[in-house]
């Protein structure tokens, strides 16, 4: 089949602002969207310019808004988003500065995974074995364990787009995956900052991150749990 | 641009992670890690299964045991000293992720959870173990979060994005490192007192694998480029069950549950195989196995090129509990729910026992003679200890990770915390500018991206799963052909900017020297064993070969590469296992 693949273009050494361009890629329906954007670079145009590495949707770096949602290029297949003849458009995550073409500045969203504290804290002296933990206990924090750290849930909040300095929905999914963990004992630190005015009262439940996550983890319902965690119980 | 620091750390997955922290545990040094992805991203990150570890959790084990089942299913290539510091250490350095808040999936009594694993047995082989220590089906992940969060508690100083493009070294003393910054396209230079390479291996030199497009052996290529040995290279693991056509790695783990391999007909066909631990032989065992079944007709599919993995007989709760990420992966890129039918799958290239030559301190070695190349450090998939022998068993590459990049770590700063700074050479970039204007300035029409292609199809061809002598020496003239048209390769991008054009096609190059190395000590290799499986010399030869290959780059006659050996130990401290024929 063959699809037109309609890629945002931008790069700041020789353009003034963003353009579309077309390709039209032969390709199967199973292929998945790093395949078609592959193609291009490899044999169409050698300037395009993603993240990419796993291929295969565990590490997270070729997140970018497929079709008008936020998707890793590498876990969404072509049959999914097009039929033969159809069109697929692809453009960089929002929200954060677009260094370019569908390459953007990730700082800002790793200085708010840092903010949150998210590293295990516990200074009790270690016992010979494990810290012994029931099956139970590492259920409530499993879903948080998936995240990794794609930017699909954060740059998919409208209240992101609008203000850079909200942390976020994927910090927030890092402290609640340690707030949760029975082992942990750094939660009044991490609450105290959740509670400030760019923490977690910024979310307004609009679901999008939960809708964006390509590990299917349940974000919104997350982020309401660690509201509860601040209002019950320390901060 | 200019750096300075005790220890620098190149690669950011859990080797290089775990290398930082004990390095920065010496406060008299300063550490940085320098990676060409961000941390997150790194491919420890796609480890799925487990790592092994004799904790004794489920069923008594032993870390005995554990260094048998290594020496044993690394075909008695591996050096047994590094297995027994392994099978000890290993132990405690689980507890030791445990107690940074590695969330392990957990037995009913709270204790870390453990299944099995390929080649994991107890009492020498009688029967299968649960070893393998798991966080669901995502403990790679798991572990580099967790290394990567700590490193963040600690405060590490990290140049992500930085692609390296050489190693500074001079008389057989490592002075530091050149990289280009990813963001601007400028070149810097990195100078210290010790440097340690973590920066993985080198799957795709080949068509089908299951490693990330980054992993194009790049430290492994330079450290090969200044005429310092490699290691074994020809031994080069595929893992039995990689998505069909994708090479989508399915974890072990899912035979550890209970998984089972069936051909066309539905036969169980392990059980010709391995009659006592069936399908969880270790990999190399299994993945010929798959591949007899294929070429003798026993294949399924379109093109009969495929084998079924069966998991549909296991409760619906312990797949999607216990393997849920594969459950997507099968759902998402074939259509298939594993619950209700079979995965079809195919062997992928996956992990390179061989590499950069350490001790057991991960010092780089110069020579097979021991001589060191003196602040120069080597641990996880770039290096070669040698732990993994001719083949490596399930869980140990995690193992390993955390075992010899903590050891390689402690050492780098005791070094460094000594030694002083070298004097660089008068100018330290001028090898890999001249890289890099040649690729920018050629006007030659040549394509990297059909280079690379027709590289990893013949690789897969020639030097895969099955070879012989005459594909071989076809090879070593392939890459030869591939290397001349490697020159007339351009670069089309003039930007500076996150050229990726350009860091594509330097990664073409190392790709291209790997697999001229890697040919000529597989071709060189007059026998079978582990991974290594020959057609025109089907029997593992002791009296011969017994030994670990170092491949040097001939720099007086280049595209000749110079062969030379270095003894297997076959002691550990206080255990030795004697070479013995290899059934299970």
């Amino acid at each position: 089949m063959k699809v037109n693949v309609k890629v945002q273009r931008y790069n700041p050494e020789k353009d003034k602002k963003p353009s579309w361009q077309s390709f039209a890629v032969e390709c199967e329906p199973g292929d998945r969207v790093l395949d078609l954007l592959n193609h291009i670079k490899w044999y169409m145009d050698s300037t395009l310019t993603y993240r990419r590495s796993c291929a295969h949707g565990v590490c997270g770096s070729d997140a970018m808004l497929i079709n008008g949602r936020n998707r890793l290029a590498c876990k969404i297949l072509v049959k999914d988003l097009a039929r033969d003849g159809g069109t697929i458009t692809v453009e960089p995550i929002r929200g954060l500065k677009v260094e370019r073409d569908l390459l953007v500045d990730m700082e800002p969203f790793f200085d708010a995974y840092r903010a949150v504290m998210p590293f295990f804290i516990n200074d009790d002296p270690v016992p010979a074995g494990e810290r012994l933990q029931s099956v139970e206990d590492r259920a409530i924090f499993d879903e948080g364990t998936k995240c990794i750290l794609c930017a699909c849930c954060t740059t998919s909040c409208p209240i992101f787009w609008v203000n850079g300095r909200y942390l976020g929905p994927a910090s927030i999914v890092q402290a609640h995956r340690f707030i949760f963990d029975s082992r942990d004992k750094g939660s009044d630190q991490r609450l105290k900052v959740l509670n400030q005015n760019t923490g977690v009262w910024r979310c307004r439940t609009a679901y999008n991150c939960t809708e964006a996550c390509p590990r299917d983890i349940p974000i919104t319902e997350l982020i309401e749990e660690v509201k509860r965690a601040v209002l019950y119980q320390k901060a | 641009m200019h750096h300075r620091y005790d220890v620098l750390v190149v690669g950011a997955g859990g080797a290089g992670l775990m290398a930082s922290l004990y390095a920065a545990k010496n406060k008299n040094v300063s550490v940085a890690v320098i990676s060409k992805l961000y941390p997150t991203r790194s491919h420890t990150g796609a480890a799925q299964g487990g790592v092994g570890a004799a904790l004794g959790n489920v069923n008594e084990d032993h870390w005995e045991w554990h260094m048998f089942d290594t020496i044993k299913g690394g075909d008695y290539l591996t050096d047994q000293d590094a297995a027994e510091i392994f099978s000890k250490d290993v132990i405690e350095a689980v507890y030791e992720l445990e107690h940074m808040g590695l969330p392990f999936s957990r037995l009913p009594n709270g204790k870390i959870a453990q299944r099995k694993f390929g080649g994991h047995t107890r009492e020498y082989g009688k029967s299968a173990v649960e070893r393998a220590c798991y966080a669901v089906d995502r403990t790679g992940h798991m572990i580099l979060q967790t290394l990567y969060q700590q490193n963040v508690k600690a405060g590490t100083t990290f140049y992500n994005e930085f692609q390296v493009l050489d190693l500074i070294i001079e008389d057989n003393v490592c002075k530091g490192v050149v990289a280009l910054e990813l963001s601007s396209g400028e070149i810097h230079t990195f100078h210290a007192k010790s440097v340690i390479l973590a920066s993985g291996g080198y799957g795709r030199v080949f068509k089908i694998t299951s490693n990330a497009l980054s992993l194009t052996g790049d430290l492994m290529s330079i450290y090969y480029r200044k005429g310092l040995p490699l290691e074994d290279l020809e031994f080069y693991q595929f893992h039995p069950t990689g998505i069909a056509k994708l090479g989508i790695l399915i974890t072990e783990g899912a035979r550890g549950e209970g998984g089972i391999l069936r051909n066309d007909s539905g036969e169980r066909f392990m059980e010709r195989y391995a009659p006592t631990i069936k399908d969880l032989a270790p990999r190399d065992m299994v993945s010929r196995a798959i591949y007899r079944e294929i070429r003798e007709g026993r294949g399924v599919g379109k093109e009969k090129d495929a084998i079924m993995l069966d998991l549909t007989h296991l409760p619906k709760d312990i797949i999607e509990s216990r393997l849920p990420d594969i459950t997507d992966f099968a759902r998402t890129y074939l259509g298939v729910d594993p619950v209700k039918e079979l995965v079809p799958i195919q062997p992928t290239a996956h992990y390179a026992m061989g590499g950069v030559p350490t001790t057991i301190d991960g010092e780089a070695l110069a020579s097979e003679d021991g001589t060191l190349v003196r602040g120069l450090y080597a641990a996880g998939e770039v290096a070669c200890v040698s732990l993994h022998g001719a083949n490596r068993l399930g869980t140990n590459s995690l193992g390993d990770l955390i075992v010899f990049g903590r050891r390689a770590g402690m050492a780098a700063a005791k070094f460094a915390q000594k030694a002083e700074f070298e004097t660089l050479p008068n100018n330290p970039e001028a090898y890999s500018k001249g890289l890099i204007d040649r690729l920018r300035s050629n006007s030659g029409t040549d394509n990297a991206a059909k280079i690379r292609k027709e590289l990893q199809d013949t690789m897969m061809m020639n030097v895969g799963i099955f070879r012989n002598g005459k594909d071989m020496e076809a090879q070593v003239k392939i890459v030869k052909e591939l290397q001349a048209r490697y020159k007339n390769v351009s670069v089309a991008d003039p930007s500076a900017r996150y050229n990726t054009e350009l860091v594509e096609a330097l990664e073409l190059g190392f790709l291209l020297d790997i697999a001229e190395a890697m040919t000529a000590s597989a071709l060189n290799r007059t026998e079978s064993r582990g991974a290594h499986d020959r057609e025109d010399f089907t029997e593992r030869n002791d009296d011969q070969w017994l030994k670990h290959t170092m491949a040097y780059r001939d720099m007086n006659n280049p595209g000749n590469v110079l062969l030379r050996y270095k003894p297997v130990v076959l002691k550990g401290e206080t255990l030795n296992f004697v070479p013995k024929p290899r059934v299970y």
